[in-house]
């Protein structure tokens, strides 16, 4: 059988394929099947969350920090509650990452503060002496692209039916809702108000004054999108 | 073969693809070295603003040794070893032809914006598919050209049996094609919404299903471009090298099957402990363990091809790297198994002990035989004398300094961190602040660090090596060169 087919460039090919699809088909396929449910408690991403989100991939946080809590007690006593499936129901892509150089990010949103970040990205060895973390000041003078953020959140809501403007259900059975704005004019309001309440908590004055001019620093997005990881 | 066979191959497209190899695989390199120091020495990033951050250039390195060093390395192997184990030359149709320069010409574009747009910080985030949906359909383009040369080549082959290379060949082609098409699904925005940047997308999947697709294809973009083409090229270059017939067929069968079969189940081990359904992981361990059988088989038969002409270890450097090679790829494929198994992964797992194995595979296997392939084909190609065994000598035993100082130090660092992350005090609390775990392990960095340059230098000595036999080489044009060991200058 193996000599007719090596004689036979399309069948050898076509059995290479099928053997090859063959785990695809059992492994990846069903899973798809299920769903990704959120959470209790779960929400999409704010317009300037999700600007953060991608100031944090542009820079590939994700090279060093993993966002993926495993099921060990060393884990949850640093980083707190292992991580669940349905908690990632919004994250387009996922950042698990893959390796650890800095420490885990799941959920630094429950014990670091906005001006701990500030310091952190200004000179992390400020706050961390002997961290080996470059510094990112230009995240402090480069400006935070909103619209593709907008451009995003639509994008989300129109595909994958992500529920914007629907009532969430949270841990303690209150009910939230995350807003998308008819225009991005409205948006980029929103957005801006948003950063004004973590301008409000840092103390660079040319990042605030940019955020009083109306542009968000890359800065302000990035410390949303870590405040809102708990 | 040889003498009786008049033809007379078209080695320009096996030429163009040699040149970008060398000059890729120094680019991805020496950014490798830079990250590799900064993090033994953080104020090495900031030698030129934001642009040459760890974060920012460590896509770069993977991106460049990956796709830039390693798939140009497989290109032009393809366009030499092709012609030659289906007797047929690039020359014999003008549509290959254009189709294989078209081929390099796409390739380099995407190389190059790849480039431009990783620095620009342009990127998806998944490993090793970081790059957004513009320039993933340049790849499909030069994906699909490739194809065509294949197939194409194929199709007009005198040699109706093909050659186990050309197994190989295949399935890197069909396999590559299935897994970057699914990992890299994508929604741009712009259109959608018409607004913002146009070459944004976002992922077709969410939290862990993208996960699961991303692994599936992190794994198995390992398998089928750092694997199999690799394979491919051993079972051509180290039984003509040496002049030995491949030890054993049923065993090159064996090794095929199995490893098309088993390989793409694997992939769930870099899940181990996530939230992706327990069976699954499960099936990741397992089936890397099974893959020792196909990857052992394949390394085993190559060694055994050597079987009663060891000496040759002695007397022809290629004959090193390529037996050298093999010996890691049984290595690191020994390795990777053992990470796999849930108790060690546990320890393992988000440590430097992955990127260790990593390097073992890709510095050891992949880059040594990439070396040995260019080494041999030079003289082939431009009918010129290999200029000097001794640098070949010297650059074989750098590189394998720097491989062993890599690993050995990466191991060592790994299993520290692993354990230190885990250790408590006598009241069960931890013991460790994570910094503690990061400030130990400066040494090792450095030590890796020195590894990697060790290994660059070697590749330097390849690249003027390779140059200086271009160049002033002993002309060999008057001669087919038609024994086995290529031809070399003692000096």
């Amino acid at each position: 059988m193996f000599h007719w087919l090596e004689q036979r460039p399309f069948f050898f090919a076509v059995g290479v394929f099928l053997t090859v699809s063959f785990a695809g088909l059992i492994e990846i396929l069903p899973n798809f099947a299920e769903q990704a449910r959120p959470t209790v408690g779960t929400k999409p991403y704010s317009g300037l969350e999700l600007a953060g989100r991608h100031v944090y991939i542009e820079d590939s946080c994700n090279a060093c920090h993993s966002q993926l809590i495993r099921p060990f007690k060393n884990e949850t006593d640093r980083y707190g509650m292992y991580s669940l499936s349905g908690e990632y129901a919004y994250d387009r892509p996922f950042l698990w990452g893959s390796k650890r150089t800095g420490p885990d990010l799941m959920r630094v949103g429950n014990y670091r503060t906005t001006d701990w970040h500030e310091n952190h990205m200004f000179e992390p060895t400020s706050v961390v002496p002997g961290s080996i973390m470059p510094a990112y000041k230009h995240m402090f003078s480069k400006v935070a692209d909103l619209e593709t953020a907008y451009a995003e959140m639509v994008t989300v809501n129109k595909v994958f039916n992500v529920p914007y403007n629907q009532p969430i259900t949270m841990k303690d059975g209150s009910t939230e809702t995350v807003k998308l704005a008819e225009t991005f004019d409205e948006a980029r309001a929103d957005m801006l108000a948003e950063a004004k309440l973590i301008a409000a908590d840092m103390k660079n004055q040319d990042v605030k004054d940019a955020v009083e001019r109306g542009e968000i620093p890359q800065i302000v997005a990035l410390i949303a999108y870590l405040n809102s990881l708990k | 073969m040889g003498n009786q066979n008049p033809l007379a191959y078209d080695y320009t497209v096996a030429k163009l693809f040699l040149f970008t190899t060398v000059l890729f695989g120094i680019i991805g390199m020496t950014v490798g070295v830079l990250i590799a120091f900064q993090m033994a020495f953080p104020e090495l990033n900031y030698l030129f603003g934001e642009y040459a951050t760890f974060s920012r250039l460590r896509p770069i390195h993977t991106n460049g040794v990956a796709f830039g060093f390693t798939v140009s390395g497989i290109f032009a192997s393809w366009y030499y070893v092709g012609q030659r184990v289906l007797k047929v030359s690039m020359a014999e149709s003008k549509f290959l032809m254009t189709v294989g320069k078209l081929h390099f010409a796409v390739y380099v574009l995407t190389i190059l914006l790849a480039v431009v747009t990783l620095f620009m910080g342009i990127t998806t985030s998944k490993e090793y598919s970081e790059l957004e949906w513009p320039l993933d359909l340049l790849v499909v383009v030069f994906w699909v050209l490739w194809g065509v040369s294949i197939f194409g080549l194929i199709g007009i082959r005198r040699e109706r049996t093909l050659y186990i290379s050309i197994w190989y060949y295949i399935a890197a082609f069909l396999a590559v094609a299935m897994l970057f098409l699914f990992n890299n699904m994508a929604v741009p925005t712009a259109i959608v919404s018409g607004h913002g940047d146009w070459f944004h997308s976002v992922s077709w999947y969410a939290g862990t299903n993208d996960a699961l697709v991303q692994w599936w294809f992190g794994h198995n973009a390992v398998a089928f471009v750092f694997t199999t083409p690799i394979v491919a090229m051993i079972y051509y270059f180290l039984p003509k090298e040496s002049g030995q017939a491949v030890y054993s067929y049923k065993l090159s069968l064996l090794s095929f099957w199995g490893l098309m079969f088993v390989y793409l189940w694997a992939g769930g081990h870099h899940l181990i402990y996530s939230t992706v359904p327990d069976w699954m992981q499960t099936m990741g361990s397992v089936f890397s363990v099974v893959l020792i059988l196909p990857s052992w088989g394949s390394a085993i038969n190559m060694l055994l091809t050597m079987k009663g002409e060891w000496q040759q270890l002695q007397t022809n450097p290629l004959i090193k790297f390529m037996v050298l090679g093999s010996t890691f790829y049984m290595l690191s494929t020994l390795e990777g198994p053992i990470q796999a198994i849930k108790s060690v992964n546990a320890l393992a797992h988000f440590t430097d002990w992955i990127p260790g194995h990593v390097h073992d595979g890709t510095l050891g296997w992949v880059g040594f035989m990439v070396i040995a392939a260019m080494y041999h084909m030079t003289p082939r190609l431009f009918k010129k004398e290999l200029y000097s065994k001794s640098l070949m000598e010297t650059q074989f035993w750098l590189q394998t300094t720097g491989i062993v100082l890599y690993f050995s130090s990466m191991w060592i660092a790994g299993i520290t961190q692993g354990m230190m992350w885990r250790a408590t005090d006598e009241f069960g609390n931890l013991s460790y602040s994570f910094i503690d775990t990061v400030v130990v392990l400066h040494p090792y960095y450095t030590i890796r660090a020195i590894g990697g340059l060790l290994y660059l230098v070697g590749i330097f000595i390849w690249a003027y090596n390779l140059y200086k036999t271009i160049k002033v080489g002993r002309d060999l044009s008057d001669k087919e060169i038609n024994v086995n060991a290529s031809p070399m200058s003692a000096n």
